[in-house]
């Protein structure tokens, strides 16, 4: 698709526009089973393994509606502050795709589980709410490849592969209302509120949200109005934008393209559009001008929700802490800074320095790794940092080793490194790597002895009490010992040997 | 007498003490099947390898000692709707010619386990459109009183096969009367349980909200017999029930009706109706004051917008549940030369995979959901249903069983009605009402028309989970008009 998109300058577009958002999010319950046949969830099997007569769509089969979905689906919209419906049904949303094996989808259309809540997230320090208009339950669909032709899509391509693991995986769908009064902060509050809600799905403990595995994908909505006003202009939807910084992304550029579209005297196109990662541009996808026509009745192969009330009740009282609340109470039990906080909500850390202070560090040294040395080699090999190969009860094992004297810093870093290779844990590492710090006086001596003999000039002012040359010689030990002296204990037997008081 | 001769109770009772063996009736029943199924063309599918390895598991397994049911041994034909790993499922439809399931349908999977043995796929209408099997892909059926006359639809195979003495028992599919109306015109019973008691799993839907698959037997106490085999809670349909089995084996063995309530449904008579069905009617009315019953007019007001309802409710479903054949997995595929993309492909095999009933009922359904008309057609039907089954609610207040004739009229001749589908439609008049409200109903031979001499049936109809009620009365009535007739109504059909 060759396709230039003119911009606006931010600034520019916020002096002459007031952006309105909306989000919809997918998101993939981890339930063991598929919504509505017992087929497994995981990720990564083999194409087309785990599927049933049901999941393919086989004349005959019949869903059943998955127990466990519609638990998270209310735990989800609980959290969200939403209300839960008394009694609701699933509805049959027609469109014929291939990779849709019953070429129609079973989703929800008028009678959502649940409807009219809100999430708080923070942005700068400021509390921005976001309304939630509706929380319903459906099932996704296949994955197709489309093999052959420019585009990757379907129209060109010589042929399409597709596989059906993923169709009937549960799927929820979140909707926003739309955010309005955001302004510059727009692409924040957009970003935010998508980290708010993986956060929150993690805390309920209803999803992997990966949102490079597709387990979490966003349809960022963006319209602008007029300064002054009073009609939204035509929005854009742009499709399953995959990880949090595209969604910030994805709304800036829709704002800089659709105000110089505005600004020139153009219209904006009702469509879809599809996010680049690597241009940081949207380009024109499906146009929505026509609507399509779903056909939405209610789905007859399967009986009405009633969430009987104490059953919901019970969901509502244990709940978990919301993420936003535990971030507060943790910022007060770590003694950090909103701005520290802020640093390690966005780099997806709380979580894991969280863990590691439960696995016994104390929390400025669990921050200190995980904002520091393993943050750096997340951004290195662009993963995330909960995806590195680490656990926080490794990188609290690490702390520990420090604050007993038995790994510096430098050897630590080390040992991070190779557990982050897969050498094992950091006992294994450090046992296999040999980096226990050299406190065998003897041994250290020994080095010491070598060190001082191979420089003798540096003894020598030492001697004459240029105490500062000492630097000289601890750096010749450390080196001699390949960093596994202490570089403390050495400085001292130096002096001492030289005969000079510390 | 001749093992086809016989009910299926005495060939289970004959199988299970050993003076015969499921490999020898199955035998007699396939030899049966070649001699007359040139002319009455009931069956779609018949493998008689099949079915005798089957026979002889249930021999092996007879022998071994295995507690079977009653049914065990005893040869069954399945409408070619029920989805069987060993027999081809088309639906009578030329989409799915050849599919081999890979799947044994609830009903299938329970009676092989119950120890039937299958003979093979009836014929039927195309997806279970349909009242005269006319609109099978593959011809229609004849009805074995007069192989030139249409045996009904849509199971209309099954019915001929079960009339004609090739099967003792046979299963269907009760979408708007696809059981009754069919057994009625072959003189047998046929019985369509409460919504919800038969599992649908591996039916292939027609609409899903009014399919009930049900029994097809010679007599009544075969029918219950063959109901009570396969129900009962599956965990594999959502909108099966889970509730006991009404005692519908007890009631037909008892078959008493002193002092019950008996209403006759005022709305179903009249203009259309042919004037032997109703002169057997108002007989067989007699015969159940004879019997002690209190029988009294009911009205059931809303029943005239029962088809129209229908006709909104069951296309708009088939409409969905039909857009699953696209050539993609299985079935049928036109076109796909490697020039023409997904949906041309879709289509095209769409366009040559479909009969014209079908497509017609897509189109109607499609429409009707259409936004904008949805509010007008799909959900006026659904109000137009609620009032029904309110019609019903109070009618069994007043009374314990309603009854009517089956159908307005006596099997008509194949090619009659193919170019007029009001004519067609106006079959299941009578019947409709039932599959929108979801109770039980059974339609069971009532006597010959004078004026054509073929059968008519008497519709009983029970609430929900009240299907016992149905093999009770039909019990009585099939006991005292035997007495009547000096045997059953089939010993009076013509040799084929």
């Amino acid at each position: 698709m060759t396709e230039t998109n003119t911009l606006m300058p931010y600034d520019e577009v916020l002096a002459r526009f007031e952006p309105v958002l909306g989000i919809e999010t997918h998101v993939e319950l981890g339930t063991a089973s598929k919504m509505f046949c017992g087929c497994p969830t995981g990720f990564g099997a083999a194409p087309n393994t785990q599927v049933c007569p049901v999941c393919l769509g086989l004349p005959g089969a019949l869903p059943v509606a998955n127990e466990q979905a519609i638990e998270s689906t209310i735990r989800i919209g609980l959290a969200l502050n939403c209300s839960i419906a008394e009694w609701c049904r699933f509805a049959r949303k027609n469109y014929f795709y291939p990779d849709m094996p019953k070429n129609f989808q079973i989703s929800q259309y008028d009678e959502p589980l649940c409807s009219e809540g809100y999430l708080d997230v923070e942005v700068g320090g400021k509390v921005f709410r976001v309304g939630i208009e509706r929380v319903h339950l459906e099932e996704d669909t296949g994955k197709s490849t489309h093999v052959g032709g420019a585009t990757g899509r379907i129209h060109g391509a010589d042929y399409s592969i597709v596989d059906y693991n993923r169709a009937g995986i549960p799927l929820v769908e979140i909707v926003t209302k739309p955010i309005e009064g955001a302004g510059e902060l727009a692409p924040e509050v957009a970003k935010a509120y998508a980290t708010e809600l993986r956060e929150l799905m993690r805390a309920l403990g209803v999803s992997d949200v990966r949102m490079e595995e597709g387990s979490m994908r966003c349809d960022v909505n963006v319209s602008l109005m007029p300064r002054g006003a009073s009609e939204w202009g035509t929005r854009t939807e742009t499709k399953n934008v995959n990880s949090l910084r595209s969604v910030e992304r994805s709304v800036r550029h829709e704002m800089e393209r659709q105000g110089a579209v505005l600004a020139a005297g153009g219209r904006i196109v009702q469509e879809t559009r599809h996010f680049h990662e690597d241009t940081g541009a949207t380009t024109s996808g499906r146009s929505k001008e026509e609507a399509q026509d779903y056909r939405y009745f209610p789905e007859p192969d399967l009986v009405p929700i009633a969430p009987a009330r104490e059953w919901v009740e019970k969901f509502r009282v244990d709940l978990p802490e919301l993420p936003r609340v535990k971030r507060a109470r943790l910022m007060a039990e770590w003694a950090v800074s909103d701005l520290d906080m802020e640093a390690m909500h966005n780099a997806g850390a709380v979580e894991l320095v969280d863990a590691t202070v439960a696995a016994g560090a104390p929390a400025a040294d669990a921050r200190k790794w995980w904002m520091g040395e393993l943050a750096r080699r997340a951004n290195e090999s662009g993963t995330a940092l909960a995806d590195l190969s680490i656990t926080p009860a490794q990188v609290a094992r690490v702390t520990e080793l420090v604050a007993s004297g038995a790994l510096n810093d430098k050897l630590a870093r080390q040992v991070l490194e190779g557990v982050l290779a897969g050498e094992g844990t950091p006992d294994e590492v450090v046992a296999a790597r040999g980096l226990q710090i050299v406190n065998d006086e003897g041994e250290l001596s020994a080095i010491i002895d070598q060190v001082i003999a191979d420089n003798a000039d540096a003894a020598d002012k030492v001697r004459s009490g240029k105490v500062a040359a000492v630097g000289a010689l601890v750096g010749g030990v450390m080196k001699a010992s390949r960093g596994k002296a202490d570089a403390g204990r050495a400085r001292e037997l130096i002096l001492e040997k030289l005969g000079v008081a510390g | 007498m001749s093992l086809t001769r016989k009910s299926a109770a005495e060939l289970g009772r004959l199988i299970a003490s050993g003076e015969t063996s499921a490999v020898e009736v199955a035998q007699a029943h396939l030899d049966r099947i070649t001699s007359v199924e040139p002319k009455v063309k009931a069956f779609l599918h018949v493998d008689a390898e099949t079915t005798l390895r089957q026979a002889r598991e249930v021999d092996d397994r007879i022998a071994r000692g295995e507690a079977l049911g009653p049914l065990a041994g005893v040869p069954i034909a399945h409408k070619d709707v029920f989805t069987t790993v060993d027999m081809p499922t088309t639906a009578g439809s030329r989409i799915l010619a050849g599919w081999r399931p890979p799947y044994d349908a609830t009903i299938t999977r329970r009676l092989r386990e119950a120890g039937l043995v299958f003979l093979g796929k009836a014929n039927m209408d195309e997806f279970a459109m349909g009242s005269s099997t006319e609109n099978s892909a593959y011809g229609p059926t004849g009805n074995p009183w007069d192989v030139s006359r249409v045996a009904g639809g849509s199971s209309g195979g099954s019915a001929a096969a079960v009339a004609a003495y090739e099967a003792p028992l046979s299963t269907g599919t009760d979408t708007g009367g696809s059981i009754r109306q069919p057994a009625a015109v072959t003189g047998i019973v046929g019985m369509k349980p409460t919504y919800g008691g038969s599992s649908r799993y591996g039916v292939i839907a027609f609409a899903s909200s009014l399919d009930t698959p049900g029994p097809f037997a010679r007599n009544v106490l075969d029918a219950a017999l063959l109901h009570e085999a396969f129900s009962g809670h599956d965990p594999y349909d959502a909108t099966s029930i889970d509730a006991p089995v009404p005692p519908v084996v007890e009631a037909a063995r008892q078959g008493d009706v002193a002092g019950l309530r008996v209403g006759v449904v005022k709305e179903f008579g009249g203009e259309g109706y042919q004037p032997g069905v109703v002169a057997r009617f108002h007989e067989t009315v007699e015969v159940l004051e004879s019997l002690g019953a209190k029988v009294v007019e009911v009205s059931c007001p809303s029943f005239g917008y029962a088809l129209p309802a229908y006709y909104l409710i069951a296309p708009s479903e088939c409409s969905s549940n039909l857009a699953r054949f696209d050539a993609m997995r299985y079935g049928m595929r036109v076109g796909d030369d490697g020039t023409r993309s997904a949906e041309e492909v879709m289509a095209l095999t769409r366009a040559a995979g479909f009969g014209p009933e079908v497509k017609r009922r897509i189109m109607l359904g499609t429409y009707a959901l259409s936004s904008g008309y949805y509010d007008a057609y799909y959900g006026q039907a659904q109000k137009v249903r609620t009032l029904i089954a309110r019609d019903f609610e109070a009618a069994f207040h007043q009374v314990d069983v309603l009854i009517s004739p089956t159908t307005p009229t006596t099997a008509f001749p194949i090619g009659e009605r193919v170019d007029d589908p009001m004519a067609m439609y106006l079959a299941d008049l009578c019947t409709i009402p039932t599959n929108l409200a979801g109770n039980a109903a059974i339609s069971v031979p009532c006597g010959l028309a004078d004026e054509d001499g073929l059968p008519v049936g008497l519709q009983i109809m029970a609430p929900v989970l009240g299907d016992d009620r149905c093999y009770r009365v039909g019990a009585a009535v099939e006991r005292a008009l035997a007495e009547r007739w000096g045997g059953d109504l089939l010993s009076k059909a013509p040799a084929l």
